[in-house]
């Protein structure tokens, strides 16, 4: 019930793109179509979901206060390396992003094709570098950061795609000049976190 | 009628192309067709013809809102007489000449100033963007003021009004291209912006000046809010369906808003489909939530014939959900948007502290996700008739 609770808060109530404004920019870049928006969507919640456990580990087993007793024994117990953290994260999230990329240019050269440059982008999207961060101040174990990853990735999996879906359909609009591209899908997205306000506010 | 129209001719040639007005000719345009009907005509070709164009579809939509409307006027004056005496008339005594004045006096300054704000917003866009300002506008400016409490300042009904114009519609292209409900937008502005003034105890009831000690103007809403489903033998079912509630000036009669639908569904206007899904969705979820319900007095319990008369749902499912722009397009995505809407309101009506009413912020929430449901029917289908012609 617990992790339940967790995973629906990170959809729903502290999305990660439209209550945080993190990952803007692969958001904003990648969802002019449904499908690519989909991949991305897709990838980024396999990211989430790895790396968020994964820098779990890389914070209690490496970079904790005393976390490195387990390796040098008691001379360790004052070791602090918390401030490499960031460094840390990223390394793991870049390696992880790596395998990913090759996984889908071997299994998907459209998709591949279609996400481009913001595919190895990932790995400097803040909210995968974000997520970790939560993780770590809010103090989650292995398996709640797990969940965690997971229900951020499909918090972001989601609004992407209904951006995805009205962009689309913005096709259609008459726009001011000054306006169209960026400027209206910034108003869209601020429009659509006034409908995420729905959820604020839920205690679970 | 005729001088008015002679007039309007002799105008003409001022507004059109040459003419020395030519820069306003949306506004002599719209002043036209709002009164008359439209001077210019298809010239050649075989076309087929329907008389339900926007205007009649628009117009139709205003029709439908004239029992909520005045309803709104003779419920805000009751409820404010009623504040002033202390809550000991019964409704019956209530002069109606009396109320429906001093509603008239509440409602008619917001009603004013929408009009006059989003009117010259509306002329700004559609003299710069050369489009014309078409019976939309009167839609929006007649839901805008009913979905607001009648003690709100007029500055807010300005700002709000500014917000749902520019941002909710005309940033996209004006009527027909918006994506989220446009009088819904500018009231969820404020709502946000603004939220001591919006909701809670005082804001409900006009006239305060006059309030005496011992009274509260609370929504039935703000009641289950604070006493759960034990404020429930405090209230006449009855009286939160014909709408002598504290509440929204125009949302609280669910009679008045079944009338509207009545209008709507006959003339094909509002879609029946997303109305019977959100009444579905929210008996669905309420039942759902009864069962969950951890003691008979808890907020959980309240049954599903209570939360279809109070707050905005009524008047939300009939007139905003149903706005044929933002909402789904297809058969199948209008059921899936209905039942999501009824389901949400109540979800946030029990489950979320932070607000005492889900409508507004559902019928948001599902306008953003609209488009996304339309795109998924639609892919489903081309899927199952490839299947059918062996395709894939």
């Amino acid at each position: 019930m617990e992790l339940i609770n967790l995973a629906l808060k990170a959809i729903f109530v502290e999305n990660i793109v439209l209550a945080f404004f993190l990952g803007m920019c692969s958001f904003l870049a990648v969802s002019k179509k449904v499908d690519t928006a989909m991949g991305l969507g897709l990838a980024v919640t396999f990211v989430l979901a790895i790396t968020t456990p994964l820098n779990n580990l890389v914070f209690h087993y490496l970079l904790k206060e005393g976390a490195l007793t387990w390796m040098l024994g008691d001379t360790a117990q004052d070791m602090d390396l918390s401030f490499l953290g960031f460094i840390a994260y990223i390394a793991t999230i870049a390696a992880m992003v790596q395998i990913v990329e090759m996984v889908v240019e071997k299994f998907s050269p459209a998709l591949y094709a279609a996400l481009g440059v913001f595919l190895p982008l990932i790995a400097v999207n803040c909210a995968i570098l974000g997520s970790s961060l939560f993780m770590v101040q809010r103090e989650y174990d292995l398996v709640e950061s797990t969940v965690y990853g997971i229900g951020s990735g499909i918090g972001f999996w989601m609004a992407i795609v209904a951006l995805a879906a009205i962009r689309e359909k913005l096709k259609y609009s008459n726009v001011p000049p000054g306006l169209r591209g960026l400027g209206i899908t910034f108003i869209t997205t601020g429009l659509m976190a006034m409908g995420f306000m729905i959820f604020a506010g839920i205690q679970l | 009628m005729k001088f008015l129209q002679q007039q309007m001719k002799k105008m003409a040639p001022l507004f059109e192309k040459g003419g020395k007005f030519e820069k306003f000719y949306p506004l002599f345009e719209a002043q036209e067709s709002f009164l008359f009907t439209s001077a210019s005509s298809t010239t050649s070709g075989a076309h087929v013809r329907d008389g339900a164009d926007l205007k009649r579809v628009m117009m139709m939509v205003v029709y439908s809102l004239i029992p909520a409307t005045l309803v709104a006027f003779w419920n805000t004056g009751a409820q404010e007489i009623m504040a002033a005496t202390g809550r000991t008339l019964a409704f019956a005594d209530i002069d109606l000449m009396d109320a429906l004045l001093r509603g008239a006096w509440a409602f008619l300054p917001v009603y004013a100033v929408t009009l006059a704000v989003g009117g010259i917003l509306e002329t700004v866009f559609a003299v710069i963007r050369k489009h014309e300002i078409n019976e939309g506008f009167l839609v929006t400016s007649l839901l805008f003021p009913l979905v607001l409490p009648p003690t709100i300042p007029l500055w807010q009904v300005a700002l709000g009004i500014s917000f749902g114009i520019v941002i909710g519609k005309e940033v996209f292209g004006g009527t027909g291209m918006n994506i989220l409900n446009p009088a819904l937008t500018g009231r969820l502005f404020l709502f946000i912006a603004y939220p001591g003034q919006k909701s809670g105890e005082d804001v409900w009831v006009g006239g305060a000046d006059q309030w005496v000690d011992g009274f509260s103007g609370a929504t039935p809403l703000a009641k289950f809010y604070l006493d759960g489903a034990a404020a429930l033998p405090e209230m006449n079912w009855w009286d939160a369906f014909v709408g002598v509630m504290p509440g929204s000036m125009g949302e609280t009669s669910a009679l008045a808003c079944l009338i509207g639908a009545a209008i709507l569904i006959l003339t094909k206007v509002g879609s029946w489909r997303i109305m019977l899904g959100s009444v579905l969705g929210l008996v669905g979820m309420s039942l759902l939530m009864n069962a969950l319900a951890p003691s008979a007095d808890h907020y959980l319990a309240v049954p599903w014939q209570w939360h279809l008369v109070v707050g905005g749902f009524a008047f939300g499912t009939v007139f905003m959900a149903t706005d044929p722009v933002s909402a789904t397009q297809t058969n199948t995505g209008k059921w899936i948007y209905g039942i999501f809407i009824g389901l949400l309101t109540v979800l946030v009506r029990v489950i979320n502290p932070a607000y005492p009413e889900g409508m507004m912020l559902a019928i948001i929430f599902m306008n953003v996700f609209a488009p996304t449901i339309d795109y998924y029917v639609v892919k489903s289908n081309i899927k199952r008739r490839e299947k059918r012609l062996g395709i894939q």
